[in-house]
């Protein structure tokens, strides 16, 4: 391997060197300072004579005599079973003090996008035990759905609970062990703390045999979170298509990933597009969020939950804004229900599950899922829009009917969302407790409901009455 | 470039100088603007945008990891082009019009690498062709010289293909007939010219026609609030601009399964891969409403996920019109589903900034008003070279960042366009579907395709629709006023407008896509709907007049059937029996 001494310029992240052979695009490169240390880089462009290179591990210590080594080959993942378990930094070297990783295959982490011949549509549906999700915004296999949040917000707490409850009850209830559960949870540029706090609910629940953690914390290098999520992400994909593995990945902070990209854009003083980030930032994003999928003939699945915290709890931020075009839906974590004390504060209205109406339904969850989702829906939207006129002319003044909208969103809130981290409720359940909330309503306006279904589930005060005095 | 003609490629020598993402600069190539050239060892295709001295720049439809300089750029010598002949529909196309499930074949992998080529349509397949012209007969470029049958639904016919490289035309001498492939020569001409039945062109040109024409008739979508309030032409374009998550792509497929075209080319571009395996597992199983074979018969998809490379996602646009003017060019009525433009837009954006050109509005490049109306006026009802009539409609999603329909795509999109479905956020989240703002949208094709209507439905269409508007128009200006003092406020006649208005929304807008029998609405049954609405709101406000109180009007059994219309099969019946239920229950009041 040649080595160069020809560093001309040094940007930011970014080293720029001459060169007399020719280096191939997205190559991996090795840089060593002076004082002895090995910085890992990637070629962000490569020319006649001449390179740019993104380094990893920051470009401190470098300086014009550091040499310059090719390897030749792009950034590869060395993939194995033996993963799970693991926990490695944001460049995937192991930092558990476990034994050194021995690949079955190492892998190109900029995964080749799935034929869409070959995809299987998703339609599995995933129970998380969570209420405002299972009951209202379904998540199905081989989904992406992130969590749109804000700073200060439980969305940690929010995917743990999933990460801790996600069971598919149609294979338990058949005794079918099916394929195996995995988890992998890519952390990039998250603090210390929330880092402990993920590692040590790993830890008392005993889900880290069935994880690999990949972290990044906030004080390591910006450019290394670019990685990440594609070691974490190509992982996956192994388990998943080569072992038959169900795996979920959660990928948490994508708004820190965007600034990374922000970061190198700026360093290579590329033509910014929306507030300064990339013009290319909707084809990288989709690069990794597009790798959730089935695959028809395989076992595995790769389902994806990204968490990003919105800048000022604004959706229309560019990283939210592209998020929400590429994926299958997003769940909102919400400032106001959370003030209130809702566990966990999901709030329904503007989240969505676009695979949603293929995963449930009879045979699939409940004859009557689509119908109580989409009738409750309607009815906390209409008690919401009420609460605004409550405040300016006040609750006598509305209509009985009006009153009893808002109580039903209350009680949605109170009842149906709030159910605590710790509680993990069956689909059944969190149905029955829909009914409970419906039937404060008159049978006639539920009309999105089938009228079967209403007088199959409805649960009538009178009726009940009757039966409780026979 | 053909990719069912390879063996042109020329030997030119060029070198790649620099690569940076999907854009490679190469020294010393001899290239014409917008060539198709062969890149690196692996011959990655490429297009060249623009030239410079001896630099030569490359857009890459693949991915470049790996690619380095100093590695040769072969050119073709074409431009873009795509292959034409029959065995496009059922087909599944990236954006340069590779079929997919033949790529998954020769790759043996679910996933899509680089460097693998294949022609558009199946060269060994084999097709019954049947000639309509004999040896004497004269035919000229646009000629139909036989037919095949495609698919059960589409008969295909052959056409004597047009410059460039084209075909003068001439005296026919020789015909044959049979089983044939689409390389073997089936007719012959005085000029010494062998005919196939594949031909070539390049994507980025219009298929000429004689003339364009103003659309008259309507493309009947099967949705009421389309058909009813807001119509497309066939021939027209049609724009769906709306934030994520507020039902384009449901919209574009409903377009897609229901719309009463001959063809539908549909083109995912950039777009979720899940969303169009969806496609490709749901279009097989469902019947064409008119015609009661597969929909899959009449359909071609061009699929180019937003992880597929960013090149290919600026081509698939043009691929697809250019496969839909072909079948116009046969006399059919096309309808084209773009979902969606924006992210064609930010690949030109993408593209642009690679290539450091000076931007324009929030980065995208100067001409992308002129790409985008380039691209929608080859739309529209043509009389065809060969006498034959035929259109192509395009519908056009757009994803605005935000949903802030000021943004450049958007507004230079609804310059151009006739017809404007604007989706709103707010609407979905309350599961109001299709979540089609009935006060922001509009069709200026409305007046044009009234005599259809009237012809076809019935002579009362446009003032029933009319009054559909107006009390709409009425319940948004009341519900401002309810947002402040209260619905119990208002004089009773204003509040059963609301409740006729809410009828309006709940019965005649709203319309499930995922209910078998609501999924589509044809325009009799949605006259009908709007018809039982109206026989409410006259009964509503003669017992009002007769003193009747609004509570007692609004509580009556019959009124919530309205909103059940949508989901019976048997509808007349229904609406004739709801009709007279409303009739006979307000009337008891009085």
């Amino acid at each position: 391997m040649k080595e160069y001494e020809t560093i001309t310029e040094i940007s930011g992240p970014l080293v720029f060197a001459e060169v007399d052979e020719p280096i191939g695009y997205d190559e991996m490169v090795e840089i060593n300072t002076p004082d002895g240390d090995t910085k890992r880089g990637q070629i962000l462009e490569s020319s006649d004579g001449l390179v740019a290179i993104q380094v990893f591990e920051g470009t401190t210590g470098i300086d014009r005599n550091a040499s310059v080594s090719f390897t030749g080959e792009t950034l590869k993942m060395p993939v194995t079973e033996d993963l799970l378990g693991r926990v490695l930094d944001g460049t995937g070297q192991p930092i558990d003090g476990g034994p050194d990783i021995v690949p079955d295959d190492r892998r190109d982490i900029v995964g080749a996008a799935i034929n869409p011949v070959s995809r299987e549509y998703p339609e599995e549906f995933i129970q998380t035990g969570v209420s405002a999700i299972d009951g209202m915004n379904t998540l199905v296999r081989g989904q992406k759905l992130p969590i749109f949040s804000g700073s200060g917000l439980p969305h940690s707490e929010l995917a743990l609970q999933i990460a801790r409850q996600a069971t598919v009850p149609e294979e338990e209830a058949a005794g079918d062990e099916g394929s195996e559960f995995a988890v992998i949870f890519g952390a990039m540029g998250i603090t210390q703390e929330e880092a402990n706090e993920f590692m040590d609910d790993f830890e008392r629940t005993g889900a880290l045999e069935r994880s690999v953690v990949f972290m990044n914390l906030a004080d390591d290098p910006a450019v290394e979170r670019t990685v990440t999520p594609r070691l974490a992400l190509t992982t996956a994909e192994y388990l998943a298509f080569d072992k038959g593995y169900h795996v979920l990945v959660i990928l948490t902070d994508m708004t820190n990933y965007c600034e990374a990209l922000r970061e190198i854009g700026a360093a290579r003083e590329e033509v910014p597009g929306r507030r300064g980030y990339p013009g290319y930032m909707y084809t990288d994003l989709a690069q990794l969020y597009e790798r959730a999928g089935r695959i028809e003939g395989r076992d595995g699945s790769v389902t994806q939950i990204p968490i990003l915290t919105m800048p000022g709890d604004d959706d229309t931020h560019p990283i939210p804004d592209l998020t929400g075009y590429i994926t299958e839906g997003q769940i909102y974590v919400d400032r106001d229900l959370n003030s209130q004390g809702i566990e966990p504060p999901v709030n329904v209205l503007p989240s969505l599950s676009r695979l949603m109406d293929d995963g449930i339904g009879e045979g699939l969850t409940r004859d009557d899922h689509e119908d109580v989702a989409n009738q409750m829906y309607a009815a906390y939207a209409e008690g919401e829009d009420l609460r605004d006129l409550v405040n300016i002319v006040g609750r006598e003044a509305l209509s009985e009917r009006d009153n009893r909208y808002l109580d039903f969103a209350d009680r949605f809130e109170t009842e149906f969302v709030d159910q605590g981290f710790d509680v993990d409720r069956g689909l059944e359940q969190s149905l029955d407790i829909g009914w409970d909330l419906l039937s404060t309503l008159p049978p006639a306006e539920l009309n999105r409901i089938d009228e079967d279904l209403i007088e199959a589930y409805y649960v009538d005060d009178e009726t009940e009455a009757e039966a409780a005095a026979d | 470039m053909s990719k069912a003609t390879q063996e042109t490629v020329e030997e030119s020598g060029g070198q790649i100088a620099s690569v940076s993402g999907p854009v490679v600069t190469a020294n010393g190539l001899d290239a014409r603007m917008n060539d198709v050239v062969y890149v690196g060892d692996e011959g990655l295709m490429g297009e060249v945008i623009e030239i410079e001295g001896d630099v030569t720049t490359v857009q890459v439809y693949e991915e470049t990891s790996g690619v380095s300089p100093g590695e040769p750029v072969r050119n073709t010598g074409e431009p873009l082009t795509v292959d034409l002949g029959p065995g496009m529909m059922d087909a599944i196309y990236d954006g340069v019009q590779r079929p997919l499930d033949v790529l998954e074949e020769k790759l043996g992998s679910a996933f899509l690498d680089r460097g693998v080529d294949a022609p558009g349509i199946d060269l060994d397949e084999e097709w019954e062709f049947t000639p309509t012209v004999e040896a004497g007969d004269h035919v000229e470029a646009g000629d139909v010289v036989g037919t095949v049958p495609e698919t059960v639904t589409i008969e295909h016919k052959v056409l004597v293909p047009d410059s460039p490289p084209g075909s003068a035309g001439g005296e026919v001498v020789a015909v044959e007939e049979g089983t044939l492939t689409v390389t073997d020569p089936i007719v012959e001409l005085d000029t010494g010219e062998e005919l196939t039945m594949h031909q070539e062109w390049p994507v980025r040109e219009a298929r000429p026609t004689v003339e364009k024409r103003s659309p008259s008739e309507p493309l009947v979508s099967g949705q009421r609030i389309l058909d009813g309030l807001f119509p497309i032409a066939k021939g027209g374009t049609a724009a769906i601009p709306g934030p994520f998550g507020s039902g384009k792509t449901v919209t574009q497929h409903q377009l897609a399964k229901w719309a009463d075209a001959d063809i539908v080319i549909y083109v995912g571009c950039g777009e979720r891969g899940n969303e169009m395996t969806e496609v490709i597992e749901d279009f097989p199983e469902l019947e064409d409403p008119t015609t009661g074979n597969a929909l899959m018969d009449r359909t071609c998809l061009i699929a180019n996920t937003s992880n597929m490379p960013v090149a290919a996602r600026e081509s698939c646009v043009y691929t697809g019109i250019t496969i839909a003017e072909y079948y116009r060019d046969m006399g059919y009525d096309v309808a084209l589903m773009a979902d969606s433009t924006s992210r064609w837009a930010e690949a030109m954006r993408e593209i642009s900034s690679r290539l450091e050109e000076m931007p324009g509005e929030e980065g995208y490049p100067a001409y992308l008003a002129a790409r985008l109306s380039q691209f929608y006026e080859r739309a529209g009802l043509f009389d065809n070279l060969n006498g034959t009539e035929g259109t192509v409609s395009v519908i056009g999603a757009v994803s605005p960042p935000g949903g802030d329909f000021s943004e450049p795509v958007t507004q230079n999109t609804l310059r151009i366009v006739k017809t404007f479905w604007a989706l709103d956020a707010d609407l979905a989240e309350r599961r109001h579907f299709p979540s089609i703002n009935w006060n922001e949208s509009y069709s200026l094709y409305r007046d044009q395709l009234d005599p259809w209507f009237e012809e076809e439905v019935s002579d009362d269409w446009p003032s029933r629709r009319q009054w559909a508007i107006d009390t709409l128009d009425e319940e948004a200006e009341l519900q401002e006023i309810v947002q402040l003092v209260g619905k119990d406020a208002l004089p009773d006649d204003q509040q059963l407008t609301l409740e006729v208005a809410r009828y309006l929304r709940e019965a005649y807008l709203q319309q499930d896509a995922f209910n078998p029998t609501d999924t589509y609405c044809s325009p009799q049954k949605t006259f009908r709907i709007l018809g039982a609405i109206r026989t409410f709101a006259d009964e509503a406000f003669d017992a009002l007049e007769a003193g009747v109180p609004v509570d007692e009007i609004a509580d009556i059994d019959a009124a919530p059937r309205l909103n059940r219309i949508g989901v019976q099969e048997e509808w007349d019946e229904y609406i004739d029996e709801l009709e007279a239920d409303i009739e006979a229950e307000l009337r008891e009041h009085y």
